[in-house]
């Protein structure tokens, strides 16, 4: 009976679940095999083909090389940050991550904007250099432009797991190492980064998705020459109206993520991907 | 005297405005067994960290081998711990928990491998190489933590509480084993305790700590057969202690009645703490007893009953292995060897 019982209380999920996840996908994958032909839907492999024409693969390859490169900008960032915040001396004083919190509180949108303001031709880097006498330099519409909005956005989500692991390391592991022989140093590559290592795989996947797929950020810093993939689906779905094309690129971008997840679970293999998941 | 292996001089150690450990004296052979024991909150912890070095004292020499360490980081110190809460490292099987102390000094492979197999042998753990170090029970983790402490071969094993978190059964056999743990390896053992019997059993010599003082330092038998204080008597076993009047060589007065007794370093007239083992208090027919009281409980004890005996000045303890009945009379009588006479503490 018990086993009957929540068989029917998981129900409710199980449908949910069915017509929020499950079914769009389904759906994606469906127009992603199909083309249109005269009013008919015509199944095929054309979306795909399509996807790897040189112009497209620029575009996957400037959003590879972005979002990696803000992924490990975010690691050497966050990891000596979430150090810091995590260390006796600042684990109670939750004020400074507090600090580093405030911002995701504010619109992404807008946070993007400010950037514009500040880098654009008459922005405020500009003005300043101006009022010194130094030439001005064109900081807006570029890869790193989008790179820094990317880690401005991003940082937080690989601050906050690898921190929160940190904190919970225990200081009669880190004495028994000295005890041991081990300085500083070797208390760290031996003990602590090892611990911490579920922390930076979670938060690691937190930073490489959004940024694989973002397109506000490249939208507002990159300008319409800076494609990313995020644009692009963007594109087809929202203005040239292919949602077939668009589907595809989705489903690519999907089995990215799903090829990646494995990877870094098959690195972690006790604690699992994702500590936030 | 052989110099010791390690020496405690005028050890004070203060946290903000509290004194937790004044004035500690200590020496430590080499080859010794000796135990720290005392309730907890004593400060026996603090004293072990301060020579593992992970506090430092605010007053006072450490010497080891005669030479001070008290500004040596704990991973330069010949010392090994023993954590309370084992303190294993989770990401690495029992093998490279063993190993770790080895691979810091770049010891290679066979070395390694070979002393691993040694201390494992030596735990009672082998073929245990690549378990996890969370699927061993508590008992198991422990050995672990002793083997790892013992595989870098320190001339000092300090071990705090480690016990503590076993069961009763467990606990007898592990004290059993870290005896002779200590035997064959040969390494000296500074062991901290708040368990009198656990004391008795392991130590050479136990040092009784109290309030962050030294109380008593000596061999187990001398701390249970004439501690120095009543703190240390009844502490270290069960004891019933009375206030007492020195009346001169051999004799002392107390519950009323004079007692002849051991001779002692005493002024007479001076008021004393006197210490009677409730095994040596032997029940008689009133009418016969030195003392005569009411019996007032009985509990079953296993292999005796412990009673407990009213007398006109004094709540006795008493183990007798027949059975009298409560609230019926019953003679007290006491050997003058059984009387252990004490200074009289000031009131603390």
């Amino acid at each position: 009976m018990p086993n009957a019982y929540r068989r029917f209380i998981t129900l409710p999920y199980l449908a949910w679940a069915g017509v929020f996840i499950v079914l769009p996908i389904l759906l994606i994958v469906y127009y992603s095999l199909t083309v249109e032909a005269d009013g008919h839907l015509l199944l095929s492999l054309e979306n795909y083909k399509r996807a790897f024409d040189p112009v497209y693969l620029t575009i996957f390859r400037r959003s590879a090389s972005l979002s990696l490169s803000c992924t490990a900008i975010c690691l050497l960032l966050g990891y000596p940050i979430a150090y810091i915040l995590a260390s006796r001396e600042y684990a109670h004083k939750s004020f400074l991550l507090f600090l580093f919190l405030i911002p995701m509180w504010m619109n992404f949108l807008l946070r993007t904007y400010s950037w514009i303001s500040i880098l654009e031709r008459n922005g405020l880097i500009n003005t300043a250099l101006r009022a010194i006498g130094l030439p001005t330099a064109d900081l807006l519409f570029n890869n790193a432009a989008v790179l820094l909005g990317m880690v401005y956005n991003f940082l937080p989500f690989m601050i906050l797991p690898i921190c929160s692991v940190l904190k919970k390391r225990e200081q009669s592991l880190i004495e028994a190492a000295q005890d041991l022989g081990a300085n500083s140093r070797q208390v760290f590559t031996k003990l602590i980064f090892p611990l911490s290592v579920p922390g930076v795989v979670s938060g690691i996947t937190m930073v490489f998705m959004p940024a694989t797929s973002t397109f506000i950020i490249s939208d507002l810093l990159g300008g319409a020459q800076n494609m990313l993939i995020g644009n692009l689906i963007e594109q087809q779905f929202l203005r040239v109206n292919d949602w077939h094309f668009g589907s595809a690129v989705s489903v690519i971008l999907m089995l990215v993520f799903l090829a990646s997840f494995g990877i870094f679970s098959a690195i972690d293999k006790d604690e699992g991907v994702g500590l936030l998941y | 005297m052989e110099e010791p292996l390690i020496r405690l001089v005028n050890i004070c150690k203060s946290f903000d405005k509290a004194q937790v450990l004044k004035n500690i004296n200590l020496d430590v052979r080499k080859n010794e067994f000796v135990t720290l024991l005392g309730p907890s909150g004593c400060g026996k912890s603090t004293l072990l960290r301060i020579i593992a070095g992970f506090e430092r004292p605010t007053g006072g020499e450490l010497l080891f081998h005669g030479k001070s360490i008290v500004g040596v980081p704990p991973y330069r110190r010949r010392i090994n711990m023993v954590f309370q809460r084992y303190a294993l490292f989770p990401h690495m099987d029992v093998a490279e928990n063993i190993a770790f102390g080895l691979r810091l000094r770049k010891e290679d492979a066979g070395t390694i491998e070979r002393r691993v197999e040694e201390m494992l042998r030596l735990v009672n753990l082998r073929g245990f190489n690549r378990r996890e170090v969370k699927s061993l029970s508590g008992g198991q983790q422990q050995r672990v933590a002793i083997a790892r402490a013992l595989v870098t071969a320190p001339e000092l094993l300090l071990l705090d509480e480690p016990l503590g978190a076993l069961d009763a059964r467990l606990r007898k056999d592990m004290q059993a084993e870290l005896k002779n743990l200590q035997r064959t390896t040969g390494v000296t053992f500074l062991y901290v305790t708040h368990d009198q019997g656990e004391a008795m059993t392991m130590s050479d010599r136990v040092a009784v700590i109290r309030g962050g003082a030294l109380m008593q330092v000596g061999g187990a038998e001398e701390v249970f057969n004439a501690p120095l204080n009543a703190f240390v008597a009844g502490f270290v076993g069960e004891s019933n202690i009375l206030r007492g009047e020195w009346r001169g060589e051999g004799l002392v007065r107390f519950g009323g009645t004079e007692f002849p007794c051991r001779a002692g370093d005493f002024q007479i007239g001076e008021e004393v703490d006197v210490m009677v083992r409730p095994e040596d208090v032997r029940l008689v027919d009133a009418a016969r007893g030195m003392l005569a009281g009411t019996v007032k409980a009985a509990m079953f004890k296993g292999p005796h009953y412990e009673m407990l005996i009213e007398t006109s000045a004094q709540l006795w303890k008493a183990h007798s292995t027949q059975l009298i009945e409560v609230e019926s009379m019953a003679g007290l009588e006491i050997s003058p060897g059984a009387i252990h006479v004490m200074k009289r503490e000031e009131a603390r």
